[in-house]
């Protein structure tokens, strides 16, 4: 389930709400595109953990972007306050207040909220007024440079709004906030390590007591309460441990998210890898950039591994 | 009374073992614990009325193999000597040269044995062998069964299976010949010098009627495989007697670490006490391991199967070395794994790095497989073999050096993978 999936020990789904939460927002609706048990549990759970009323909705074939805000019309009517959108592989700073404040100073139908980024043409990009911030045009994956903003996927609606982006554009309607700070799209997964850099980074500027230190480790490393860490073991820097973990002796990780539940024995070596729920990885294994989850996966020892292994594997 | 000769070549020959042989001549180079010659003069040692083994090899005379000559006399208590050829004189002329080096004392009998091959030395088996089949003085060619396709990269014989008389030689043929092959150890009386000596007299008239030619190619440099086997075969003096023991040749680097697996697993009954075991405060040890006694080996390390430790070797913590030989003064430190490997003397490998090769060992399946003797490159690649780390090699912490061979005195920055590292 993609949106549970942990970034630096927590899903990213609610890295998004708790911001969202304190911005006072009070009702979350989640558009996906497949009902699932654990997601609906989890929400629950969160609900009554943060206060706040969670709907599902759920798009019963792929419409697009604008697919789910259709179906969410409905829910929206209720009131005439304007909402947030958000897609759901972003991870930054949140600055949903600042947002909220900018939306309102123009009165116009909507913000979209932008970042610069050094290789636009991968993204969709946004040509807007510098001073006022009053969007032109969109331009999908621009073959010739003309913008460095794109589109960060974090938007805020009046209701009365509820049609497509561009004819809004047109009629001067929309508008664009700068992002300050790191911005990622965890979607890929080789940009979800590049992303959990930034946001532990970020971590130390704001709140560096959530960081482990001590010898053996090595610049900014989050380590779940629960997990476990052996003698002789260097950790670190840009690291993940998740909860239940088991580091065993003599373990060298650098670049690394660890998941759930996941043993990591003695004498590895692991640089840029994700490793998935409950795999195991074993004595001296040396592992370098497997960039997809190692899911539930049993590395036998002494193996060298430079690929990734999706599924539930042995690998000899 | 009965001798033994061993040839031992010389700098320009066994170059396939470079870079190990820049530092010590090859025949020196340690197999299982022990010199490579020290399993032949072992195995010589042991046959009743042996009385001399004699060393014929072009090496100048140098510090190493004096050394080793006097700890093996000491050792052995058997006279042994090394007699230096003036030149590169082939199996055969080696021999002849130094004829009365060997019949003096008047021998029954002497072994011939190549130092480049590893075997279960069946010396005295071959001589009631001798004593049974043919003429009182036939000759004995030690002989094993390889799988066809890799036969023709040997000397192939051809025997009367009721005799085991040989009918024919061919060296290295380019079809399909025998798979019975050549292994490089031989039973002479002194009347093989005869052959040898039609032979020299030949070659010499050839040259007499052909321009000077280039300087390699000598009258006196015989070869005991193409000019008198091939010659010998099917005159009813030349006897083939196969062993089902161990053999292996010992070409290439990669060789050495299957040839120590041949003899470590022999150590079990000819000398258990050069086989590591699990001991209170030591390492773990699985499988065949030799460790040097002055070598010293954190108790977290784990070692084997296959494994030699050379002497002043250090092992730091958690590290993990498996079928590979380590050096004299070698540094592995803490948790690095070492695989399919040779390190060499008084090389560092960093913390947490890998040093990895691929094994180029005969096909377990196949009872007959012999080693492959692969060109370095094939296809344009290289061809992945034993990692090789030159002497005084240092590896970084953290990298991977896979199925490469890096020359001597080289201080790596990074990881590589299938490179020559000069």
């Amino acid at each position: 389930m993609k949106a549970l999936i942990l970034f630096c020990n927590k899903p990213i789904l609610l890295h998004q709400v708790e911001a969202l939460v304190k911005a006072g927002v009070d009702h979350v609706v989640l558009a996906v595109s497949y009902m699932s048990e654990l997601l609906e549990r989890e929400m629950r759970v969160q609900e009554q953990r943060l206060g706040i009323r969670i709907s599902l909705s759920h798009e019963k074939e792929p419409l697009g972007t604008a697919g789910p805000l259709a179906l969410a019309r409905d829910l929206l009517n209720d009131n005439s306050e304007p909402f947030f959108v958000l897609n759901s592989d972003v991870i930054c700073d949140f600055p949903f207040k600042d947002l909220l404040q900018f939306h309102r100073n123009h009165g116009k139908e909507g913000t979209i909220v932008v970042t610069r980024v050094e290789e636009p043409s991968k993204y969709g990009v946004v040509v807007y007024e510098a001073d006022s911030g009053r969007i032109h045009r969109f331009v999908e994956k621009p073959q010739v440079f003309v913008s460095n903003k794109i589109n960060a996927g974090m938007y805020i609606f009046n209701p009365s709004m509820l049609k497509i982006f561009p004819v809004m554009a047109g009629e001067g309607q929309l508008y664009a906030m700068e992002l300050q700070g790191f911005w990622m799209d965890i979607g890929q997964p080789k940009d979800f390590l590049t992303g959990m850099c930034m946001y532990l980074q970020s971590v130390r500027q704001h709140a560096p007591e959530r960081l482990r230190t001590g010898p053996g480790f090595l610049g900014n490393v989050l380590v779940d309460p629960t997990a476990q860490i052996g003698e002789n073991c260097t950790i670190g820097p840009n690291v993940t441990i998740g909860a239940g973990v088991v580091v065993e002796d003599g373990v060298r990780i650098k670049r690394c998210t660890v998941l759930k539940g996941s043993r990591v024995r003695s004498h590895s070596w692991l640089e840029s890898c994700i490793v998935g729920w409950s795999s195991s990885v074993g004595q001296w294994v040396r592992m370098e950039n497997v960039t997809l989850y190692l899911n539930g996966a049993n590395v036998l020892p002494h193996k060298s591994i430079n690929e990734s292994v999706p599924e539930p594997r042995i690998i000899m | 009374m009965l001798k033994s000769v061993i040839l031992i070549g010389g700098p320009q020959k066994g170059t396939r073992f470079r870079p190990l042989s820049f530092e010590v001549p090859k025949p020196l180079f340690p197999v299982a614990g022990v010199p490579m010659l020290q399993h032949h003069i072992e195995a010589c040692a042991k046959v009743p009325n042996m009385k001399e083994i004699l060393l014929i090899g072009f090496y100048q005379p140098n510090e190493e193999l004096n050394r080793f000559l006097l700890n093996a006399q000491q050792e052995f208590k058997i006279s042994i000597r090394y007699l230096q050829e003036y030149a590169a004189l082939g199996t055969g002329g080696g021999i002849y040269h130094f004829r009365d080096q060997i019949v003096s004392g008047s021998p029954e009998a002497f072994f011939v044995l190549n130092a480049d091959v590893c075997s279960a030395f069946p010396l005295t088996e071959m001589l009631s062998f001798q004593k049974e089949h043919g003429e009182p003085n036939s000759f004995v060619i030690l002989g094993t069964t390889a799988n066809r396709k890799q036969s023709m990269n040997y000397g192939c014989i051809v025997e009367n299976e009721e005799s085991n008389e040989v009918l024919h030689y061919v060296e290295k043929p380019s079809t399909f010949v025998s798979d019975i092959i050549n292994c490089g150890i031989y039973l002479f009386n002194p009347d093989i010098f005869q052959h040898i000596g039609a032979v020299f007299q030949k070659n010499q008239q050839d040259m007499l009627l052909e321009e000077p030619t280039n300087g390699w190619h000598r009258a006196e440099a015989i070869r005991l495989e193409q000019d008198i086997f091939t010659a010998l075969a099917g005159q009813g003096k030349l006897y083939v007697y196969k062993t089902l023991s161990f053999w292996s040749q010992i070409k290439s680097a990669g060789s050495a670490i299957y040839a120590s697996r041949l003899y470590l697993n022999q150590y079990h009954t000819t000398h258990p006490e050069r086989l590591a075991s699990n001991k209170e405060g030591g390492p773990k040890i699985t499988g065949n391991v030799y460790i040097h006694p002055t070598a010293n080996i954190d108790p977290t390390a784990v070692l084997g199967p296959n494994v030699s430790i050379g002497t002043g070797v250090t092992i730091g913590a958690g590290v993990r070395v498996r079928e590979s030989i380590i050096l004299h003064g070698a540094n592995l430190q803490d948790h690095c794994c070492v695989l399919n490997s040779i390190v060499g003397w008084d090389s560092t490998i960093g913390k947490w790095a890998r040093v990895e090769g691929t094994p180029s060992d005969p096909n377990p399946n196949d009872p007959y497989a012999k080693i492959d003797s692969e060109t370095l490159f094939r296809e344009g690649k290289l061809t992945p073999s034993i990692t090789i780390l030159g002497c005084n090699v240092t590896i970084p912490s953290e990298v991977i050096i896979l199925n490469s061979i890096v020359l001597p005195h080289k201080d790596l920055n990074r990881g590589f993978k299938n490179q020559i590292i000069l």
